[in-house]
Order: structure tokens, then C-alpha cells, then sequence
């Protein structure tokens, strides 16, 4: 309980110091330094605390906070309000959705509609995972951050230099994720969801160019939609089942809290960005990488996944559960697709996103222990790998201002330590042993049981994965002739964040075995995964990521060197050959890209539709 | 797992590898109507080829070919030595990104397309053989190899679409025509040798004898649909593979779009439909 109210309280402390800290770097770094150290050491006594334990309430003097919550709501509103206000008069909606969903929850508020409770604060092993996944690799981003924002500036010129509130929004964004996750009330989730939803803004119209408040306006309405239906939810609980504890809605029949909790789904996976809604974390990367690698791995969408794994136990075998599962699945199939045709590295990472994310959605859906053990694996191993492929592209683009995979080709040659870094990072994401892999094999063990539709699904979104991270880390692998172009090379406090989760995403694949013995399995009991001899998985985990340095380091005897084969007609520069013509043409490889089958223009529409039917039926099916 | 089994694996793999390699291209020969090498050519040739120069584009080439026969080696132990089937898959697949990664690092063009139809010849037979070790454990209830030897009826009654499918796809595991794209043992290559190009000497020593291994490995797992019945398992994993020969030597070699639909398309009708077929038939 100490825990839980320092973890939320704390990051407002920075939040508010960091305001006024403009383009003072020295005093920005300390404090997020100093504040990441306290959080991240708060997120693992709280955990210790949890070892082994099953969830646990804690009751507050929730009168005076509750007034609290009531008037940040307000504050909030007005915040929305204020953004819309240079809107486009046809754009009358977005306001509309603010006041709606607001007027609604305040009314109730201020009326004493909202019926009482006692049980605030609910921590359970969910909870700790989640808080150990927002607190360290979150700050990990935070302490990178301040290095980038500083080299941002640096090449782009026009851009006024507000780097001190944009790193304050991330300690704002973590008071929010830890609220979210700590809360037991529906209204005080409320409350912190669309503070996060603020937070996005604030970031991804950091620029203020027109692309990105047009994107950030974006986020800002797809968002709001999912928050309209929390909204309807948090009345439906009010009016018909006289209870906002989630817990306790959890354990009431299902028949009769399929509704809310469908309304609450319906947010959470809006918040994960599953089709139709992809577009919005799409927009998000115009901002800068911090805040990408922020959406992406540890808060924002992570606070969607929760929220469904929270609801899974009245979706598992439910109809309406089946199609949750199906809209992640099909959000799996056609994020991994449509990242094969994708050139821009940050365009390929959110596409794999959206993904992997529909992938913890439809582990949700199905909802038995075993694919919810699953689920928090990938939960883990997701947030770390994709946060250390982010910050290593956005220290790409410092370096040599492209995000192209195209000019990354021959990496290792010119940035040799960025490249290891990004080749630990694509292994996290999709190769054996790392983690990502065993958890999609965990998903495969654990579905291949069930309805023969999901294995399918996670096999051929596997396979297409495994295409576009392989030809993305061959690129970056190359051993090139080329003479290496100037770059600005220097990396400074940001080798914190990058060396932290590269050796994050080797550490957690050998230790999971023992977040599965210490957390996993006293909440969902002991699955297959998790095998009883964690010595010898150990064992296996260490000796197959070594095997691949150690053969590096082989000294091989009469290496004789020789040129590429060219047909015949190398000449003297090794990048070119002699032409049909008797001149001097030079060669050149770009990777496939399968447009004709895999671009967006021809796999966004049919999803989006196919996708839409899903959620309009996922609400009718509980009717039938 | 079972130590001794691994062991016997890792001595006794190449040499049956070497020797289905000498039949198949005496096979070969005679379909073409010539005599053809003696059976323990290939031996020959391997050997042959480690007694030659080291001779490389750079440094980490032979590095990753050698992770390539590595992570061979330790999927057929997981296979053989009766572990999970998933993790065995997976470790190919990871034996399969070593091969690409090595054909990458080289900067050499044809060995870059080859190393892009590697990728797409992954792409097209990886589900497939996922698939297989979903649909064995949808007959025998296990993912361990141990335990599916242990069944009492035969899986391939059961799944007789997923045992076609994987044939079908094994064609692009073995590298045969018309599913060479990447790589082959003939030479009518418009990409020189594709993915091959820049391995010489030992490097292509490695390759030869992971790909042994690989073919055992791939037996295996034909085997395994007969698991109750070892003689008729031995007998329709090479009968399979003699079916391999004769479409590699009937056919040429085909563009990557038919592989890819072809594959995929017999993957989901064959093989997934089988699954639901069991499914409803159980239900």
C-alpha cells in the first residue's frame, strides 16, 4: 500500500520540478535521473513485497480523494476543451465527445449518483508486473530522453525548444500508468485513462507542426471514443449494478456484467490501437522517438492490454470473449503483413506493435490461465525489445537523419555498438531464445488445445514476422566495401537507456523462468511454460545465446580474402563493375518489399471494414 | 531428453545424410538417362572441400555459416533426442535466419537475392511445419517427441491433408526444383548459386553437412506420423523422399508469387482444414 501511493504520488514531484528547468540540461538530467532511481526502486519493493502472494485490497479515507478525483476530472475536461479550441467548426464532434462523456460522469459525481465503496487500492501480481514494466523500462526512456531531446534540437532548427515539458509529460504519463494499475475504483481508472490519452497529446504535437497537430488531433479523438464507452460503462455500473469495484464487478454473474465490462474492452483495446483504431499510434510517430518508444512499450497502450487482461475472466468462453480474441487475431495478422511492406523503421515498429499487442489481446480473449500467463510473458518481453528498438532508431535518425531500413545497409561498418544494440533488440522481437519467441510458443502450446482457428493465426503472423525482422537485421549486418560517410556519431547519456535494455532484454529471458515461479504461477497457477526444472531452462537459454558471440570469437587459420562474385567484372572499387558498355556502373541491392501484396493501400480497408463487423457483432452477440 | 540418442544423432545424421545424398544423385542420374557418381561421391566431395583454401568475402561469412550448421545440429538433437517439437522447429528457424544473415553479410549481390528468396521460401514453408506439430498434438495430446513415440494409433490416419501439406512444403525444405529459388545442387542457375555463391572450401563444406542433417531432421518428422508403426514410418519417409526426387527432376524451377500462394494455399486448405475436421469430428 506504501508502495502503491509513493509509486503514484512520486512522478508528479518531477513532473512539476522539470517545468521549470527550461533549457537548463544539467538540472533536467539530475532530476530525471535522481526520480527514475527512486521509481524504478519503488516498483521493485513493491514487488518483493508481492512474491509469491495473491491480490490484496487496501482501503483508503477515499472522501477527501474522491473529491480530489472529481475535481482533476473537471480539470481534465476543461484541459480537452481547451485543446479543440482552434478546431474546424465541421469538426463539432470532438468537443461534443469531451462534453458527453464528462457532463455524464460529473453529473453522477456531483449528484451522488456514483455509489459509495471502500476498496480503493488493489494490488495482485498483475499489478506488480505491470508496475516493475512501467517503472523501469519506462524510466530507462525517461533517461534517454533528456540526451535525445537535446541532439533533436540540435538538427532541427525551427522547433522551439520545450524539451523540459515534454520530459515532464512523461513523468506525468507515469503517475497516470501507475493509477491505472494500482486503482480498484472504475471512476479513479477513468480519471487516470484520460490523463494518459492528455499526456499523448502533449507529446505528439510536441513539433507544433501542421502534420503533427493534425495527428495528434487524431490520437486525441480515436482516443476519446474509447474513453466515451469507459464513460457509459462507469454509468452502467453505477445505475444497474450499484457498485464501481472492479473486483467486485468481476465476481458477479456474468450474463449481468457483460455489458460494462464489454464497454471497458472496448476502451482497452481502443487504447492497444487494434483495428479500426491502429491509425492513431500510426500518427504517433511525427513525435519525437522518446515518446514513440514510450507508447509503444511500457505506458499507453500496455494500459490497454491491462485493462482486458484485467476483464478476461468474465470474457473466457463467452461468445462475445471469441471475438475479442478474433479482433486481436486478425489485428495480429494484418499488423505483421503490412510491416513486410514498410521501408520506414518506425512505420515497421508500430505496424509490429499493433501486432504483437493483438496477439496479448487475443491471448486475453480466450482468457484460460495458461494463455493469460502467456499474455503477461509478452506483456514483459514486448515492452523491453520494442523500447530498445525505438530509442536505437531515434539514435539512428540523430546520427545520420534518415529512418529509411534502406540506409541503414551496412551498419555494423559504421556504427558497429548501435548495430549490436538494434541486432539484440530484432532478436528480442521474433528469434529463439529470446523472449518474444518463447512467449509466442507459450501462446501456441496454450491455443493449440482450443478452437483450431488461433493456431492458424499465430502461425502465419509468426512467419510473416520473422520475414520482415530477418531482411531488417540482415541490412543492419552487412559487411560493406562502402567508405563510411561523416556521421555525427556521438551518443552521450543516452547509452544509459540504450545499454540498460539491451542487457534488460537479455536478463529477463534467462530470469523468466522465476518471474513465472514468483508472480506467474501463485496468480494463474503452474502451466507448461514454466517448466519445474528452471536449472536446466537456465541452462538452455544461457548456452543458446551464447553459442552465436562465442563462434565470433573462433580465430580461423588461412582466411584468404577474396571479392564478392560480380559475373567476372569486378573492378578496382569494389562497389562497382564493368557494364556491357565498357563503363563503370555501380551496384546496388534494396530488400523486397512484396508491395503488390502487402501494402497498405491494399490490406488497411479490408481490415478496417472486416474489423468494424467484429466490434459491431462482439456487442450483439451477448443478445443472441 | 535422452543424451545417448543426441550422440547418436550427431555421428550417425551426416553419414545417412551423405549417403540419401550419394542415392539421390544416382537416382537423378538415372532418371536422366546417365550412370551417375558412386554412392559415396558426396563424402568425397565434402571432404574434398575441407582439405581446400578458406576463401571468404570477410571475416564473420564462415561465422554465421557455421552458426547456420550449429543451430542445425541443435534442432535435430531436440528432434532425436525426444524433446518439445515446437522449440526443435523454432531452433531450425533460428538455423534458417543464420543462413540469411550469413548470405547478407557477404554484399554481394546474387547472394543478396538469394538471401531475399531464402526469406520467401521461409515464408512460404514455416507455417506448415508449425502446423504439424499443432496438428500431432491435436492426435497424440503432446508436444513432447518422447511421448508422441509412445501413441498407440497411427497420427497419420488422423491427419492424412497435414501429412500431404508438409510433403508439399518439404519440397521447398530440401531446396528441390521447381522450389529452388534461393539456392540448388544443379547448375542451371540465373543466380549463379544464389545464396551460395560466396561459400567456398569449408563455408560450403558447413553447408553441404548442415544440410544433411537438415534432411534427416525432415524425415524425421515424416517419420513421426507413423510413430506406432516403425518399419512402415522408415519406409514412407523414404518413400516421400524418392517422391521429392522424381518432381525435382520433372519439373522447373517456378517464380517466387506461385511458391509463396501455392504453399500458402495448400497450407490452409490441406492442412488447416484437416484441423477443423478433427475439431468438429471430436467436438
Amino acid at each position: 500500500m506504501d508502495w502503491a501511493t509513493f509509486l503514484i504520488l512520486f512522478p508528479l514531484i518531477p513532473t512539476v520540478l522539470l517545468l521549470f528547468t527550461k533549457k537548463n540540461y544539467e538540472a533536467q538530467k539530475w532530476i530525471v535521473i535522481i526520480s527514475s532511481i527512486l521509481i524504478i526502486a519503488g516498483s521493485i519493493g513493491l514487488a518483493i513485497q508481492q512474491v509469491g502472494r495473491g491480490g490484496d485490497f487496501y482501503y483508503i479515507n477515499a472522501h477527501a480523494v474522491n473529491g480530489l478525483v472529481v475535481f482533476g476530472d473537471i480539470i481534465v475536461a476543461l484541459v480537452f476543451l481547451y485543446i479543440c479550441r482552434n478546431l474546424p467548426y465541421k469538426k463539432y464532434w470532438i468537443p461534443l465527445l469531451v462534453v458527453v462523456q464528462y457532463g455524464l460522469v460529473i453529473f453522477y459525481d456531483l449528484t451522488g449518483r456514483m455509489p459509495e465503496m471502500s476498496r480503493y487500492i488493489y494490488i495482485d501480481n498483475l499489478t506488480v508486473i505491470m508496475g516493475l514494466v512501467i517503472a523501469i523500462v519506462g524510466c530507462l526512456i525517461a533517461i534517454y530522453a533528456v540526451g535525445y531531446m537535446k541532439k533533436y534540437h540540435h538538427h532541427h532548427h525551427g522547433i522551439e525548444d520545450r524539451s523540459h515539458q515534454f520530459i515532464s509529460a512523461i513523468f506525468l504519463f507515469f503517475f497516470a500508468m501507475f493509477g491505472i494499475i494500482f486503482s480498484n475504483s472504475v471512476a479513479w481508472i477513468y480519471f487516470f485513462w484520460e490523463i494518459t490519452t492528455l499526456c499523448s497529446f502533449i507529446m505528439i504535437s510536441y513539433s507544433r507542426t501542421e502534420e503533427a497537430k493534425n495527428n495528434a488531433m487524431r490520437a486525441v479523438w480515436m482516443l476519446l471514443l474509447g474513453g466515451l464507452a469507459f464513460s457509459f460503462g462507469i454509468i452502467y455500473c453505477a445505475d444497474t449494478l450499484k457498485s464501481l469495484d472492479l473486483q467486485q464487478i468481476l465476481t458477479m454473474k456474468k450474463a449481468l456484467v457483460l455489458v460494462p465490462i464489454l464497454l471497458f474492452c472496448f476502451a482497452g483495446m481502443n487504447k492497444a490501437a487494434q483495428f479500426p483504431f491502429g491509425n492513431w499510434l500510426l500518427g504517433a510517430m511525427v513525435a519525437p522517438t522518446p515518446s514513440s518508444a514510450l507508447l509503444h512499450s511500457s505506458t499507453m497502450v500496455k494500459a490497454g492490454v491491462y485493462l482486458v487482461i484485467r476483464c478476461s475472466p468474465i470474457l473466457q468462453d463467452t461468445a462475445a470473449g471469441a471475438i475479442v480474441a478474433i479482433i486481436g487475431g486478425v489485428s495480429f495478422l494484418a499488423g505483421a503483413a503490412i510491416a513486410i511492406s514498410q521501408r520506414n523503421s518506425k512505420k515497421v515498429l508500430a505496424y509490429s506493435t499493433i501486432a504483437n499487442l493483438g496477439l496479448i489481446i487475443l491471448c486475453a480473449g480466450v482468457g484460460t490461465p495458461f494463455t493469460l500467463s502467456a499474455a503477461l510473458l509478452l506483456i514483459i518481453f514486448h515492452a523491453v525489445a520494442k523500447a530498445l528498438m525505438f530509442i536505437s532508431v531515434g539514435s539512428v535518425d540523430n546520427a545520420t537523419y534518415s529512418q529509411d531500413i534502406e540506409d541503414m545497409y551496412g551498419m555494423v561498418s559504421n556504427m558497429p555498438m548501435l548495430a549490436v544494440v538494434m541486432v539484440i533488440g530484432i532478436s528480442g522481437m521474433f528469434l529463439a531464445p529470446f523472449g518474444m519467441l518463447i512467449s509466442k510458443m507459450a501462446v501456441l502450446e496454450a491455443l493449440a488445445t482450443r478452437s483450431p482457428l488461433f493456431p492458424p493465426i499465430v502461425i502465419f503472423g509468426g512467419s510473416m514476422m520473422l520475414f520482415f525482422w530477418t531482411k531488417w537485421m540482415g541490412h543492419l549486418i552487412a559487411v560493406t566495401n562502402k567508405v563510411p560517410p561523416k556521421l555525427n556519431k556521438e551518443i552521450g547519456i543516452e547509452w544509459i537507456g540504450l545499454a540498460g535494455l539491451a542487457i534488460l532484454t537479455i536478463v529477463t529471458v534467462i530470469i523468466y523462468p522465476l518471474i513465472g515461479e514468483w508472480w506467474v504461477i501463485p496468480m494463474y497457477g503452474q502451466c507448461p511454460m514454466f517448466s519445474e526444472n528452471i536449472e536446466l531452462t537456465i541452462g538452455i537459454m544461457i548456452v543458446m545465446m551464447i553459442l552465436p558471440p562465442l563462434s565470433f570469437l573462433i580465430h580461423w587459420k588461412n582466411l584468404v580474402y577474396t571479392e564478392p562474385y560480380l559475373s567476372g567484372v569486378n573492378l578496382e572499387d569494389k562497389t562497382k563493375f564493368l557494364s556491357s558498355l565498357g563503363t563503370s556502373k555501380e551496384w546496388s541491392f534494396k530488400n523486397y518489399y512484396l508491395e503488390k501484396y502487402f501494402s497498405e493501400g491494399k490490406l488497411l480497408k479490408p481490415t478496417i471494414i472486416f474489423t468494424i463487423c467484429l466490434w459491431v457483432l462482439m456487442f450483439f452477440m451477448e443478445n443472441l | 531428453m535422452e543424451i545417448f540418442s543426441i550422440i547418436l544423432y550427431i555421428i550417425l545424421a551426416p553419414v545417412a545424410g551423405g549417403i540419401i545424398a550419394g542415392a539421390d544423385r544416382i537416382i537423378t542420374a538415372r532418371m536422366q538417362s546417365r550412370v551417375g557418381p558412386p554412392i559415396m561421391q558426396p563424402f568425397y566431395d565434402v571432404l574434398k572441400l575441407f582439405s581446400k583454401q578458406n576463401l571468404v568475402v570477410n571475416r564473420f561469412h564462415v561465422d554465421y555459416v557455421l552458426c547456420f550448421l550449429i543451430f542445425t545440429v541443435i534442432s535435430g538433437g531436440i528432434f532425436f533426442g525426444g524433446g518439445n517439437l515446437l522449440l526443435c522447429i523454432f531452433a531450425l528457424i533460428v538455423a534458417n535466419v543464420f543462413l540469411v544473415l550469413a548470405a547478407y553479410c557477404s554484399n554481394s549481390p546474387y547472394t543478396l537475392i538469394g538471401a531475399e528468396r531464402e526469406l520467401l521460401q521461409m515464408l512460404a514453408a514455416e507455417p506448415m511445419l508449425l502446423l504439424t506439430a499443432v496438428a500431432l498434438y491435436n492426435v497424440t495430446g503432446t508436444f513432447d517427441i518422447s511421448d508422441m513415440l509412445k501413441t498407440t494409433h497411427t497420427p497419420f490416419l488422423y491427419i492424412p491433408g497435414v501429412f500431404v501439406a508438409l510433403s508439399y512444403v518439404l519440397t521447398i525444405k530440401l531446396r528441390k526444383s521447381p522450389f529452388d529459388l534461393s539456392t540448388s545442387h544443379h547448375a542451371h542457375q540465373e543466380l549463379v548459386k544464389g545464396l551460395t555463391t560466396e561459400m567456398a572450401g569449408p563455408s560450403l563444406g558447413f553447408f553441404e553437412l548442415a544440410h544433411w542433417y537438415e534432411t534427416i531432421l525432415l524425415l524425421g518428422l515424416i517419420y513421426l506420423f507413423f510413430a506406432n508403426m516403425p518399419i512402415v514410418g522408415i519406409i514412407v519417409a523414404l518413400a516421400i523422399y524418392f517422391v521429392e526426387i522424381l518432381i525435382d527432376n520433372i519439373n522447373a524451377r517456378i517464380k517466387w508469387e506461385l511458391m509463396l500462394k501455392s504453399a500458402w494455399i495448400v497450407t490452409l486448405i490441406l492442412g488447416v482444414g484437416n484441423l477443423f475436421v478433427l475439431y468438429f469430428l471430436s467436438l
